[in-house]
């Protein structure tokens, strides 16, 4: 707002000048009536009508002036706010992106920010000029006729009444009409997405008389409140009319008698109009006022969130290395509420105490049920998240104590939802690392098992991605970011399933490729899928946050009853030999 | 984001930015106004009665509104002029009486209005969902549910808007200008021609302004559509541009595009925004004109003071409704646009279905493709010259690769698609003269994506069988072993699942799912994935569920853990759209071919 206070003010200035030129126009009809036409001066109302001219154009001028600068404020205003929150929304951590959805940060970005710009705009046009106008022709009616303008008092006031009743009792309506109307919509959305369910239990009677309450509950409010809000342009109206009467019978009699002329008259039911439209227009604004300020505060909430990983100030750059090392130092981990450092002591933390070390080169699995920790186990070397209590030591080095660039620099990292942009399947395989040779690409798209299915597609690695990559199966878009990781060639590259929608011979492949491939590199798989894990060097098994047991496959077959089970469950007795 | 606010903002945006559009809404219109009108006017003809009244109505008021400006100025000419004041004291009560009972019977279409058009509205809805219910599984399988969702609520939504507000406005806005032109004529031609004059001038202004004000707001909704994308990708692939460390590239494609938006935004908003003073400019006009002329005319004692004032108060009064109509315009055509749509939908072509009674037939579950032919889209085959059979109880396994045509299979015999050659029976009969209704009560579909509805725990089991007790509810959950966990949620049978039931994990779902299906006790069962995406010691116990519910009837598994199907009566082994291979586990591993090559890969990693 700030590099925006001259702008304002010239605005500002512009309009009060505007309110000054918009009542003068009444004035002067005034009196062409009373000093023209009552005494028959025909050069006067020559003049007067020429001044009027003079006058309205000049307005005109002004509010165009006003408009012009008024909109560059509040377009600048909403620039620089969509900016800001942008740049904190990609300065926050996982964590701080856990407790805030997408959808929720993209109608900040959005609709808060329109909703704030409305504010400025209205704030520096209709919402400023409509007040002053009204204080400009109360003043002038007062002293065009202090007896006439008391008479209209009662009135004013009941109006005034009128209009807090009207947006005091049309929130909470429409908040009910709101109310019914997601139900509703909750009631199609269940339909259509359970299409499927709705129709192989021939339950389409049901939806229909499900959906036929939800809609004769909505209409019904929708009546009501239709029937509600429709009342107060009429009622306001006649507020207005009553005015009119008022002062042509109140200033009629007066005129009679001598203490008022017809030109005040006139001027008069003129500045009763200009008073009582800015009520009405402020009725209709007071809801936008109060839907900015909404805004506005939940912009601010964005806008104050702390990202809950910064390097520290003193933190050094990771030194360049190929052989990388990862060691767990009895971790623990928590998510906080709200951002706050969570208890390590609670018994609900999602690691308990972990503790292992991967030499380079190796291979590491860690396999467990949903929800185990296992994601959160392996964010924790890139420092995705912060361990609540012990250290990740990375090249022997506390990831808290490098800065997060030169760690990422050396991790590569293939996420559980296998997200693509839109754009060419080059694109994204280079998202990483831009300047990519197309061998590097390719290499990286073999590995992947990858390369195969890109080669059949009409334009190879030309071919169009859809957002999101909503034109590649499953497990054709793990594939894809399984290259997309390894084009960058880290010495660590971590595997979150992302290979639970490639088929098992396929998953194999990729890993024989990956670890003939990386060569020095280390290799940390997650898994629910046994088969997944079968060519590790060294399987952890994670159950309620604790490692309960490690080893390969082969030893933990021997040692781990719970391994044991897993495998049974998954690939059943008799295993041929 | 309440309703109500957008509704306010609409009104104020009406109110600052006369004729221009509203800012950030696209400007559509509809590809055939007249037919969509035309069927759109089909709802409200059952409420003919109502809407002649209302017009009537709004007939009354806009003239009683005229003839309020009228009696001021005999007011002012002939009694305060005259000096008569029960003569003014006559006049200024007729002025009320006018005035009030003009605003009685705008409040009167007002509220006959609202109902009418709630309830075409309503009509519409019900029928919008009626039709939905009927349309094939094809037309919801290309529509991402979303989409679809999106486009009926907020189409409706245009619809609403214009048909609730405007309607009866836009009727008054016409009306009253042209009483307006009249009476001024009547009164004085002169003035009255002087003052229709500013009405070209007007419109020729409005025109001018739009047309760069249309240039304006298409070019800013080109650049604000680039922005959302921009934005969109930026928030959803966050945690991906934060481990490429793409940070920088992102921001400053923002920056671009941002500074593109602003660019536009100043651009269409100062031209849309143009009309507000112009108009003010002509209200202003018009007061002058009658002023400046009417002063000159009255001292040449062709017109009266009070003729003046009259003029002056029809003068805001005429252009008011002016303003408003560009706007209603945009409305209107928005509506009509979402309209299009709605009726788009309703045209849909629903399921073929076969006539006859779609009461309950116990089937014994014998099932049979002869010669099937498939393809989702005209050109491509899914399904290629298949036939299998499966005798009441069997267990049926389909199994092979991702895309390979295992779910197709399922799809064609609920029918949810049509063949394309070929034939499919169940207990000798074939599905296409059989109620679809029949068909499906028969046959009981599992898969990998439980749907639950937003609803108790005991209801969402009962959905399997509306007529069902709480007993029997009870005693499917028992069976689909998912009573122990019902039993320890908060409010037990009673408690509500969140939408789509995520307050469950995905085997209490899937166990829930079994239960339901227990409780319809279909003759044949179908396993789509159902196990797949819960980890393995869970699907260990729900297997136990499953083996129970297949007992007796005819079950159609796929799976691609082999593990799970061992002990089917015969195995399938589908291959772009072919079986290749069939017969039991021990028959097929026997053969060495492809399903020995499938389960083996299972275990290369211990073979090696």
């Amino acid at each position: 707002m700030k590099p925006y206070r001259g702008l304002s003010l010239v605005a500002l200035l512009l309009l009060a000048t505007l309110v000054v030129f918009d009542l003068a126009i009444p004035r002067l009809v005034q009196r062409i009536i009373d000093e023209g036409i009552g005494k028959r001066d025909r050069a006067l109302v020559i003049h007067t009508s020429l001044l009027m001219l003079a006058v309205s154009a000049l307005s005109t001028l002004i509010a165009i002036g006003n408009n012009v600068t008024s909109v560059r404020v509040g377009e600048g205003v909403a620039r620089d706010l969509r900016r800001a929150l942008f740049l904190k929304m990609q300065s926050f951590s996982y964590g701080n992106l856990d407790r805030a959805q997408t959808g929720q940060l993209l109608v900040r970005l959005t609709s808060d920010v329109n909703a704030v710009k409305g504010l400025v705009q209205i704030s520096l046009r209709i919402g400023t000029r409509a007040p002053l106008m009204m204080l400009g022709s109360l003043a002038l009616m007062v002293s065009t006729s202090r007896d006439l303008a008391l008479s209209l008092l009662p009135l004013l006031l009941v109006t005034s009444a009128l209009i807090v009743f009207f947006v005091l009792k049309t929130e909470p309506l429409f908040r009910k009409v709101q109310l019914k109307l997601d139900a509703l919509n909750g009631v199609l959305q269940e339909n259509i997405a359970g299409a499927r369910l709705v129709k192989s239990l021939v339950r389409a009677e049901r939806e229909i008389e499900r959906f036929g309450v939800a809609n004769s509950e909505l209409t019904d409010r929708s009546i009501a409140v239709s029937k509600f809000s429709s009342t107060m342009m009429p009622a306001l109206t006649s507020c207005i009319n009553i005015g009119t009467v008022v002062v042509i019978w109140a200033g009629g009699l007066q005129t009679i008698h001598g203490r008022l002329t017809l030109g005040q008259i006139v001027a008069f039911a003129n500045y009763l109009l200009s008073t009582m439209t800015p009520l009405v227009l402020m009725t209709m604004l007071s809801n936008m006022w109060a839907a900015g300020f909404a805004s506005l505060r939940r912009v601010e909430e964005v806008l104050s969130t702390e990202p809950e990983i910064r390097d520290r100030p003193d933190a050094k750059q990771l030194p360049a290395a190929s052989r990388v090392d990862v060691r767990f130092d009895d971790v623990w981990f928590a998510y906080g509420e709200n951002g706050e450092p969570a208890d390590a002591e609670v018994s609900e933390a999602v690691l308990q105490g972990i503790a292992f070390a991967a030499q380079p080169g190796q291979m590491l699995a860690i396999l467990g049920a949903t929800g185990v920790g296992k994601s959160t186990l392996v964010n924790l070397i890139p420092r995705l998240y912060e361990v609540t209590r012990g250290a990740v030591l990375v090249q022997g080095l506390d990831v808290r104590d490098v800065t997060q660039a030169s760690l990422l620099d050396r991790v590569a990292i293939v996420p559980q939802e296998a997200l693509l942009f839109a754009g060419t399947v080059r694109e994204n395989l280079a998202y990483g690392k831009p300047h990519a040779t197309d061998a590097e690409l390719e290499a990286a798209a073999r590995a992947a098992q990858a390369h195969d299915f890109i080669s059949q597609l009409p334009e190879q690695y030309g071919a169009r991605v859809a957002p999101r990559g909503s034109n590649f199966s499953g497990g054709q878009r793990q594939r894809l970011c399984i290259a997309r990781a390894l084009v960058l060639e880290a010495s660590i590259l971590i595997l979150d399933d992302s290979t639970s929608a490639v088929d098992i011979e396929t998953e194999g492949k990729i890993q024989d490729a990956l670890r003939a491939r990386a060569g020095a590199g280390t290799l940390f798989v997650v898994a629910q899928r046994i088969s997944s894990v079968l060519r590790a060097d060294r399987i952890l098994v994670l159950e309620h946050g604790r490692i309960v047991a490690q080893g390969t496959h082969a030893e933990l077959l021997q040692s781990s009853p719970i391994y044991r089970e897993i495998y049974d469950s998954q690939l059943g007795a008799g295993v041929p030999a | 984001m309440s309703d109500q606010p957008q509704r306010a903002r609409d009104a104020a945006a009406t109110a600052m930015a006369p004729g221009g559009p509203r800012p950030g809404v696209r400007i559509e219109r509809a590809r055939d106004t007249r037919g969509t009108l035309r069927r759109l006017g089909g709802y409200f003809s059952p409420f003919r009665a109502q809407l002649l009244f209302v017009s009537g109505c709004v007939v009354g008021y806009t003239l009683l509104g005229l003839l309020g400006p009228y009696l001021m100025g005999r007011a002012i000419d002939r009694y305060v002029g005259g000096h008569d004041a029960s003569g003014l004291a006559r006049t200024a009560l007729w002025m009320l009486a006018a005035y009030l009972s003009s605003n009685l019977l705008q409040l009167v279409a007002n509220w006959v209005m609202a109902s009418v058009s709630q309830r075409a509205l309503s009509d519409l809805r019900s029928r919008l969902f009626g039709h939905l219910q009927r349309l094939s599984m094809a037309f919801f399988d290309q529509r991402p549910a979303g989409e679809l969702m999106s486009r009926l609520t907020s189409d409706i939504d245009a619809v609403n808007q214009a048909v609730s507000q405007n309607i009866t406005s836009l009727l008054a806005s016409v009306l009253s200008m042209v009483g307006i032109v009249v009476a001024m004529f009547v009164l004085d031609h002169w003035l009255a021609l002087a003052a229709v004059l500013v009405v070209p001038l007007m419109l020729w202004f409005t025109r001018f302004v739009a047309v760069y004000t249309r240039r304006g707001f298409r070019e800013l909704q080109k650049e604000l559509g680039q922005l959302n994308a921009v934005m969109e990708e930026g928030l959803s692939g966050l945690r991906i541009v934060k481990i490429f460390r793409r940070t920088d590239a992102v921001v400053e494609r923002f920056d671009r595009h941002n500074q593109s938006v602003y660019e536009s935004s100043v651009y269409a908003n100062s031209y849309a925004l143009l009309l507000m003073p112009l108009t003010a400019v002509l209200g202003n006009l018009f007061v002058i004109v009658l002023a400046g002329l009417g002063g000159y005319l009255a001292l040449a004692g062709l017109v009266s003071v009070g003729v003046i004032a009259t003029f002056i108060n029809y003068g805001q009064n005429f252009i008011n409704p002016l303003r408003q109509l560009s706007n209603l315009y945009n409305t209107v055509q928005a509506a009509l646009a979402g309209a299009e749509r709605v009726f788009e939908v309703l045209d849909e072509d629903v399921e073929v279905d076969a006539t006859g009674s779609a009461a309950r037939r116990r089937f014994r579950g014998h099932v049979r493709f002869e010669h099937v032919d498939f393809g989702y889209t005209p050109g491509s085959t899914t399904i290629a010259d298949m036939s299998l059979e499966a005798k009441p109880g069997e267990l049926v396994a389909l199994v092979g690769p991702t895309g390979a045509g295992k779910t197709t299979i399922v799809n064609l015999l609920t029918r949810f698609y049509e063949l394309r050659s070929g034939s499919i029976l169940i207990d000798g009969t074939d599905l296409r003269g059989l109620p679809k209704a029949a068909l499906r009560r028969e046959l009981g579909i599992v898969l990998q994506d439980t749907f639950l509805f937003s609803d108790s725990v005991l209801e969402n089991i009962r959905y399997g069988r509306l007529d069902a007790t709480d007993e029997e509810v009870m005693e499917a959950a028992r069976l689909a072993e998912a009573d122990p966990f019902i039993r320890l949620l908060p409010h037990g049978y009673q408690t509500r699942l969140a939408e789509r039931g995520s307050n469950l994990s995905q085997g209490q779902r899937q166990l829930l799912a079994i239960a339901r299906t227990i409780l319809a006790d279909p003759a044949i069962l179908i396993l789509d994935e159902a196990t797949s995406s819960v980890d393995t010691r869970t699907e260990a116990r729900i297997q136990k569920a499953l083996l129970g519910l297949m007992k007796g009837r005819t079950s159609f598994v796929i799976a691609h853990r082999l593990s799970t199907i061992r002990e089917a009566t015969q195995i399938l082994v589908i291959k772009d759209g072919a079986i290749i291979e069939r017969g039991t586990h021990d028959q097929l591993l026997g053969q060495h071919g492809f399903y020995e090559h499938l389960y083996r890969s299972q275990f290369r990693g211990v073979a090696s």
